[in-house]
């Protein structure tokens, strides 16, 4: 019984193992330094575990007479109080340099983060004087770079955390919070908001891309110089038109530009469907349009339940065509 | 020995006032340490880069409750009344309120270092 119940648990807590999210599977400087924290604490609190158990097993099996009180005050004294407090003195001053903000240089790379119910509006703002580019619900890092986050919200407090990356910070109404980070192997992530803020908190998550430097700079010279969209009139395009959703979307090249909701513009390369939730398939995508509650509880966007299904799938397209 | 004169710091008897400051110099301490940061922030953007006030602070306040704490030592080993120590005696109750004196100031020593260290450590104002 108790061996099912140590293997049931056991296989509960593997459901937890994934290389996308996770403090353990780190891809940058300060999340490393996190873990090597993490695993000298745990290793410690162990040691120290089984030296009280140790001491108190002595304790309970000695035979009557055999202990003595000074003796035992005195280790009261020593493993009870002088002990700890220098074993934290040591810990606080092990961990304190690494809580002290990474540096950044005036030409860093800024991508501006907002925290919104329950989505994320990016924009990266590199040093050149620029316009910025405007995202959503998916970040891209160049690796071995220094980034800095700009953190803010604009309804409620959300917490910005990319395990794998750095610690969390929050995203608080009317601050900036900054977080400064170094992407140390490219690859595929996952970041999450981690502080309750609303009926979909748990469906507020985005990807974040590590990418090498040369070809994160490609990227984003591709995604800045946007060119205006062919005036092929695609029944998607039509419907996108019609249907008003430019009044919350922006679609660059075109004449929307709503900036209620996030920003569509390369909408087809991203890799998950309402900040990190679904796969980018056609049929989620409709879904979504049509019936958005259902995916996500909450969800400031309106419902189209008076589209088809054919309509909805035909703004899919066209917003799946946008790269 | 016996009609010597008692050294100073076991004629200022400690009271039930005299064991709250410790604590009260790590309460001070804490508040300096807040209103340092915030004050160097607002003034300078920036702190622990130029500590030297913080740090003669931090060391006073340490100094003071290290005084205490051994004005409290030395009052708890007054001779007078035999063990246990624990009747309601002048004598026991003055042993009693000068080893939770030195307990305190033990504390607040500790609190005040690791209240101390961070502030030093941070410089982020944001």
């Amino acid at each position: 019984m108790a061996r099912m119940l140590l293997l049931t648990m056991l296989v509960a807590a593997l459901t937890g193992c994934n290389a996308e999210q996770s403090t353990l599977e780190v891809f940058g400087a300060d999340a490393r330094a996190i873990r090597h924290i993490a695993i000298i604490l745990t290793s410690g609190a162990v040691i120290i575990l089984a030296i009280t158990v140790a001491l108190y097993v002595r304790a309970v099996r000695a035979p009557e007479h055999s202990l003595n009180h000074e003796q035992g005050m005195r280790m009261i004294l020593w493993v009870g109080a002088i002990g700890p407090t220098l074993i934290l003195t040591a810990l606080l001053l092990y961990a304190l340099p690494a809580m002290r903000p990474r540096p950044a240089d005036p030409g860093d790379l800024v991508i501006r983060v907002e925290g919104e119910q329950f989505w994320w509006r990016v924009a990266y703002w590199p040093s050149d004087n620029a316009p910025p580019l405007s995202s959503a619900n998916e970040i891209r890092v160049p690796v071995g770079r220094t980034v800095v986050f700009e953190l803010m919200a604009k309804d409620v407090i959300h917490s910005f955390w990319i395990p794998g990356l750095a610690g969390k910070m929050d995203m608080i109404p009317g601050r900036t919070n900054r977080l400064v980070v170094k992407a140390e192997k490219p690859g595929r992530y996952r970041g999450v908001c981690a502080e309750f803020c609303g009926l979909s908190h748990a469906l507020m998550a985005f990807d974040v891309i590590a990418m090498e430097p040369a070809a994160f700079d490609t990227w984003l010279a591709d995604a800045r110089a946007i060119t205006p969209l062919p005036a092929i009139a695609t029944p998607g395009r039509a419907l996108f038109d019609v249907q008003g959703c430019g009044a919350c979307h922006t679609i660059r090249g075109t004449p929307h530009a709503g900036t209620i909701g996030p920003d569509l513009s390369r909408f087809g390369e991203r890799m998950t469907l309402g900040a990190g939730i679904l796969p980018p398939a056609i049929d989620n995508i409709a879904a979504f349009i049509r019936t958005p509650q259902q995916v996500k509880p909450g969800v400031r966007m309106p419902a189209y339940p008076q589209l088809s299904q054919e309509d909805a799938s035909a703004i899919a397209h066209y917003l799946k065509g946008m790269k | 020995m016996k009609d010597r004169r008692p050294h100073w710091s076991e004629r200022l008897k400690v009271t039930l006032w005299t064991l709250i400051v410790p604590p009260t110099i790590w309460t001070g301490h804490f508040l300096f340490s807040y209103l340092w940061a915030s004050i160097s922030c607002a003034k300078a953007g920036q702190f622990a880069t130029f500590p030297t006030l913080f740090v003669v602070g931090t060391v006073l306040a340490l100094i003071l409750i290290a005084l205490s704490g051994w004005i409290a030592w030395n009052q708890g080993r007054m001779p007078g009344g035999s063990t246990p120590h624990e009747d309601s005696t002048e004598i026991d109750r003055l042993r009693f309120l000068a080893k939770s004196t030195l307990l305190l100031a033990g504390l607040s020593f500790v609190a005040v270092l690791f209240t101390a260290l961070p502030v030093i450590y941070l410089r982020d104002c944001l």
